[in-house]
């Protein structure tokens, strides 16, 4: 964990509206746990004032050049634009400075042994899952991937999931790309074909929440990466809690998304003040 | 700093005095925004701060307000938190800890919910050496009971202050709220009741809307507005108390760069405390120590003194 001044390699937009960026990040790779994220510094001057979190979607080395020096290191974000500072983000190009906060945050608790694994994405919610999916398959899991979206423009990275030896299963709402309905129809059959799966999510808490009905229902063992808004991201402004399972008046609990997560395991959520949070029903 | 030529130069003397408590340099975070030191011990070394300032802490363990907590306004944020903590004994025991491995003056923030409980805890401070001061806070805007009905009423002011003079036999810091009608009336009140220094400004009440929703854009409605916005306003208000009281003055609000804490300490704060943009940059103020330090060398400056309250008017 640490705070990177560093500067941009590449920032290309790979669907509408959605872009990777690559940053210049030495070190960062060897503590990098999937389902961890980075507090992105959008430009130095204001506004907008705080960073921004991201999921991290991968890390990796450069091809060593013949400068006799290792080869340099760096993680990729990928982030859709949605507001003031991704319209800035999408605007930056290679070498420009940036700051980068990170890794951060609790990931995905990787199963030590191999199994039947299902991934699901819900648009920018694929991102966290790509490191995921690596160390799954190179735990020996057999892992499927459910990648679900509004359009064709939602979904990226198919072929990349694909080469790390995932199945992959694209739907959209409106069939643009891959069946036409919701990733969680797909989930549905899927728990049915591998009833002893375990689970992990990541998108939209309509999703999440529909995700974790079915887990439920199934006794399926899931997690999720949640996001929230954060200032701080490192566990001090407590701006980003959520309420954790068992949560009352008289002895309330709440978890810190940016420490304790992002990645939570079902259980430990109350998933009814969650969907409030977030304007969606259709959980208990 | 790479100029030979000035490596050369005499280094400023920094170092303050605050109730009693020698600083090492006039920085420190402010309560709240630091969580009690460890969260950033990774991204700044926490023996060249001046001080270390907790989250508040209360009697018992405090959850604090329903979520969405944050919301992000211009050059600003609004919070409503709602002194969430560990409570007292778990601060003693899981905090403590780490905090005596820092060689750096501890400053524990508290409040109460009642009279009796901010007097409970300031007996219990007490028992813990490692912390140098107490600040007290009557000045936090998102709880109903404690915090701001003390700080906006002179004689509940007067009251609290003086009831926790007689039970702390620590230096006592008084953080003050700006939004009252005249802020000097209660530094004043509090200077009376026995108060040892004075913080100010805490946050100012604010709100924002979801204008597609309608609805406010934290789930308290109201929140403390903070960050680069509210500079100017604390400025002012310093220089008010700076003005009225004999005390020496924390000034707090808005800083993010070493020419906002610079401003303070001219017109007259002892020292400063940074808050929101610990955020923002988790190393920032080792940023505004090197900038002061620099802004001093540069001016032929020799002990911070000479700048603190030489505003000339």
């Amino acid at each position: 964990m640490k705070n990177y001044r560093t500067k941009i390699i590449s920032n290309q937009e790979i669907s509408p509206g959605c872009y990777r960026m690559r940053i210049l990040a030495p070190g960062f790779s060897e503590s990098a746990h999937p389902g961890q994220f980075v507090m992105f510094r959008v430009q130095r001057s204001l506004p907008p004032l705080l960073r921004r979190p991201f999921g991290i979607f991968r890390t990796g080395f450069l091809p060593a050049d013949c400068d006799g020096l290792p080869p340099k290191e760096f993680v990729e974000i990928v982030y859709k634009v949605v507001g003031r500072g991704t319209t800035i983000m999408a605007e930056l190009h290679e070498g420009d400075k940036v700051e980068l906060l990170g890794p951060l945050g609790n990931g995905f608790d990787v199963p030590s042994c191999d199994g039947e694994r299902i991934l699901v994405g819900g648009g920018i919610g694929l991102v966290p899952l790509y490191m995921l999916a690596g160390e799954l398959v190179d735990k020996g899991c057999s892992v499927r991937l459910l990648m679900g979206g509004r359009t064709r423009d939602d979904i990226f990275a198919v072929t990349e999931f694909e080469r790390l030896g995932v199945e992959t299963y694209v739907s959209t709402d409106d069939g643009s790309l891959g069946e036409e309905g919701l990733v969680t129809q797909v989930l549905e059959r899927k728990l049915q074909k591998f009833p002893k799966a375990e689970v992990f999510a990541c998108g939209p808490m309509p999703m999440l929440c529909a995700v974790r009905n079915i887990c439920l229902a199934n006794k399926t063992p899931l997690q999720v990466s949640l996001e929230e808004s954060m200032a701080c991201g490192v566990g001090a402004c407590l701006g980003c809690v959520v309420k954790g399972a068992g949560h009352t008046e008289e002895r309330p609990s709440y978890l810190c998304t940016c420490k304790v997560g992002p990645v939570f395991k079902a259980q430990y959520l109350d998933w009814n003040a969650l969907a409030q949070s977030h304007g969606c029903g259709g959980c208990e | 700093m790479s100029n030979p030529i000035k490596t050369t130069v005499k280094k400023p003397n920094m170092s303050v005095e605050i109730a009693g408590i020698k600083l090492r340099n006039p920085v420190m975070p402010a309560s709240g925004t630091f969580g009690y030191g460890e969260e950033y011990a990774p991204f700044l070394d926490l023996e060249k701060i001046g001080a270390i300032v907790t989250k508040g802490l209360s009697l018992k363990p405090k959850a604090g307000n329903p979520t969405p907590r944050i919301a992000e306004t211009v050059s600003g944020m609004l919070n409503a938190i709602g002194l969430q903590n560990v409570g007292i004994e778990a601060f003693i025991q899981y905090k403590m800890p780490f905090l005596r491995t820092v060689n750096t003056p501890v400053i524990a923030n508290f409040f109460g919910n009642t009279l009796e409980e901010y007097g409970e805890v300031a007996k219990r401070l007490n028992d813990i050496p490692e912390i140098a001061a107490g600040e007290l806070n009557i000045s936090c805007p998102n709880v109903k009971q404690g915090g701001i009905v003390f700080g906006t009423d002179p004689r509940a002011a007067s009251e609290v202050v003086a009831l926790v003079r007689k039970n702390l036999q620590k230096p006592l810091i008084v953080k003050l709220t700006p939004n009252v009608t005249d802020i000097t009336v209660v530094a004043r009140a509090v200077e009376e009741a026995g108060a040892d220094a004075i913080a100010c400004i805490n946050t100012i009440t604010g709100m924002s809307v979801d204008i597609h929703t309608r609805k406010p854009r934290i789930a308290n409605r109201t929140g403390g507005l903070s960050g680069p916005a509210i500079h100017p306003i604390a400025v002012r208000m310093v220089h008010q108390v700076v003005q009225t009281v004999s005390v020496p003055v924390i000034g707090i609000g808005g800083i993010s760069r070493p020419m906002d804490a610079l401003e303070f300490l001219i017109v007259g704060a002892r020292a400063v405390q940074v808050g929101t943009a610990n955020f923002v940059d988790p190393s920032v103020m080792q940023t505004i120590i090197d900038g002061i330090e620099e802004f001093c060398i540069d001016e032929g400056i020799e002990d911070i003194h000479e700048l603190i309250g030489s505003l000339d008017v």
